[in-house]
């Protein structure tokens, strides 16, 4: 068991996942009550990542953080280095992996609580957002639970975009799948073994969680 | 300052038959307005217009005579900047919140301790006190209708719109609600306009009817005035005319007030009030079932002026009303009774009765 990658791995999806509560909460109530036209053209670019191979999307990414992309030159001229083949490169890399397992869920949860009550609260004095802030996030508890489970299961996963964002650094770079596929190719099963059965477990805890809390979210009861 | 509703607006809005223009203009005092028509009819969106929750195409909304609509002016004050207390026909309560936080939510602008005091007080003014603590979902039916209620009035609304808000209650928890209703607006001079499709709640609240027909006002005024006196076709089926006849003014009495009237659906002539028509003029009749009498025997030394013999074609049974289908003639009537009345006089299909029809049961309308 390669703790060192566990750990990192744990850190980025934790990272990923907290950080598209923040970036994914705006994008889901944009998509939810947005009456442009052209906006399903936004919510097919967020979908993307489900059905893109990874690798296409981490050349993409790759190519966009390189020292030939105006976003590349920048991130050189303000550190000193490129940001791929970085954490923080997996980072970006990862974010955009893990959006629509985010952004879906909210806008989900967001969609679906009753118009009525937003015109209630309206009527009552709140703005949008006072309202999206009172009414809209206390109901979508669950949806928001899910979008940060899903997008943590999500991201501890990924193999593909790490490979092509990340390389495979050990203690920079290298997560759990990276590493389980490093102890099969040299012919080291038993601890490709344990790796493989720790990240089985901890996908299934996460699930479980997602399945348990959408259940109790129907349950209209004293708990908050 | 006046604390009038002007509404004069205008939008095409969809329905299940298709979809309706709504165009109204009608003003609102301070007290009750009854607004009144079938499902679909457009109150809702019309209430949702005034409400800023949908916008209309044109038109002019003001409420103490400020301006809230104007497309001339191109004005559309947002629905949270309204301050009009708007209770919605499935109340709309806030599911994650107690009773006592449903009725503080529109005091957002108060101190915690006015939110408080306020909200409490509105609270033991609905006798909901009690249920301060519990959420909608573990509260009645009744006790919802209250706490959405209260949660409108304390903010102090300029107006309020109430979407047929009694309609889910038995008639003891009706007319006690209409009664705290009723002095809240003792205190609180404001208009309300309350929805409803029922046809008894226009009696029991009205001060003054609006009915909606398709999205237009068919008619207004006060409710034995609409609802008695309806001078169109719409209005009758609305208030419940179950017979509805063309026909051919015969004869004018003026010195008895009434005149003779032939419906086109065969011999039968009534004797009706007198309206400004002339003779061979067309009209339509109007008789509520419920005025109508049925008796087994040819009556004699009866008030009424018109007596009909015919044969009984169908019985149905209703609830605890009985309509019976009478064919006078080629002229069918439907006539209530009941059920005492069909097991008493021992009525069935066959059987040969005369229906008894008084002048004034008769409702005239111009066609």
């Amino acid at each position: 068991m390669n703790w060192e990658a566990f750990w990192l791995t744990v850190r980025l999806a934790g990272l990923v996942s907290t950080l598209l509560i923040a970036i994914g909460i705006p994008i889901a109530y944009w998509l939810t009550y947005s009456r442009w036209r052209w906006k399903f053209l936004i919510e097919a670019a967020v979908a993307l990542p489900i059905v893109l191979p990874p690798t296409v999307l981490g050349f993409y990414v790759l190519v966009a953080l390189g020292s030939r992309s105006p976003l590349g030159r920048w991130w050189e001229s303000l550190t000193g280095h490129t940001l791929a083949f970085t954490f923080e490169g997996l980072v970006i890399g990862s974010l955009l992996y893990s959006l629509p397992f985010a952004v879906q869920p909210f806008a989900a949860s967001f969609g679906a609580v009753e118009p009525s009550l937003l015109g209630a609260s309206a009527s009552l004095g709140h703005s949008p957002l006072q309202t999206f802030h009172r009414i809209v996030l206390p109901l979508s508890k669950a949806g928001l639970v899910t979008g940060f489970a899903l997008s943590f299961a999500h991201t501890l996963g990924e193999f593909g975009v790490v490979l092509m964002v990340g390389g495979n650094i050990p203690g920079v770079t290298r997560t759990i799948s990276i590493d389980i596929y490093d102890q099969v190719q040299t012919a080291n099963y038993s601890s490709a073994n344990q790796t493989a059965l720790v990240l089985l477990l901890i996908s299934f805890a996460v699930l479980s969680v997602v399945y348990g809390v959408n259940r109790r979210a129907w349950v209209v009861g004293p708990w908050r | 300052m006046s604390a009038d509703l002007e509404v004069r607006i205008r939008k095409r809005f969809p329905n299940p038959e298709g979809s309706f223009n709504l165009n109204v203009h009608f003003r609102a005092l301070a007290g009750f307005t009854i607004v009144f028509g079938a499902s679909g009819a457009g109150k809702t969106t019309l209430l949702d217009c005034i409400a800023g929750l949908s916008d209309p195409d044109e038109g002019r909304i003001a409420v103490g005579g400020e301006d809230l609509y104007d497309s001339e002016e191109k004005r559309n004050v947002a629905a949270w900047k309204r301050r009009i207390g708007y209770v919605h026909q499935d109340l709309a309560l806030f599911p994650h919140l107690t009773a006592e936080e449903n009725v503080a939510y529109g005091l957002r602008a108060l101190s915690a301790d006015e939110r408080r005091t306020r909200s409490r007080d509105m609270l033991q003014a609905f006798r909901i006190d009690h249920l301060r603590d519990r959420r909608p979902a573990q509260i009645s039916g009744g006790e919802r209708q209250r706490v959405a209620l209260a949660r409108a009035l304390v903010t102090q609304p300029r107006a309020l719109l109430l979407d047929e808000p009694l309609a889910a209650l038995d008639r003891p928890t009706k007319s006690l609600l209409v009664g705290d209703l009723r002095q809240w607006n003792q205190h609180h001079r404001v208009p309300i306009l309350f929805v409803t499709h029922n046809g008894e709640e226009v009696f029991a609240l009205g001060d003054e009817v609006i009915m909606l027909d398709a999205g237009r006002i068919v008619a207004q005024g006060q409710p034995h005035e609409v609802m008695h006196a309806p001078r169109l076709e719409t209005v009758a089926h609305l208030s419940g005319f179950e017979n509805i006849f063309d026909a051919t003014v015969l004869a004018l009495h003026e010195d008895r007030g009434t005149m003779t009237c032939r419906l086109e659906t065969g011999e039968v002539e009534l004797e009706t009030p007198l309206v400004r028509a002339e003779v061979g003029s067309r009209l339509r009749v109007g008789v509520r079932g419920g005025d109508l009498l049925l008796a087994t025997e040819q009556p004699h030394g009866l008030s009424a002026r018109n007596i009909l013999p015919g044969t009984i074609r169908r019985l149905a049974q209703r609830d605890v009303i009985v309509s019976a289908l009478v064919d006078c003639g080629g002229t069918e009537f439907e006539v209530h009774l009941t059920l005492a009345a069909r097991d008493a006089l021992e009525l069935g299909p066959g059987k040969s009765v005369w229906v008894v029809v008084k002048t004034h049961s008769c409702h005239l309308m111009g066609t």
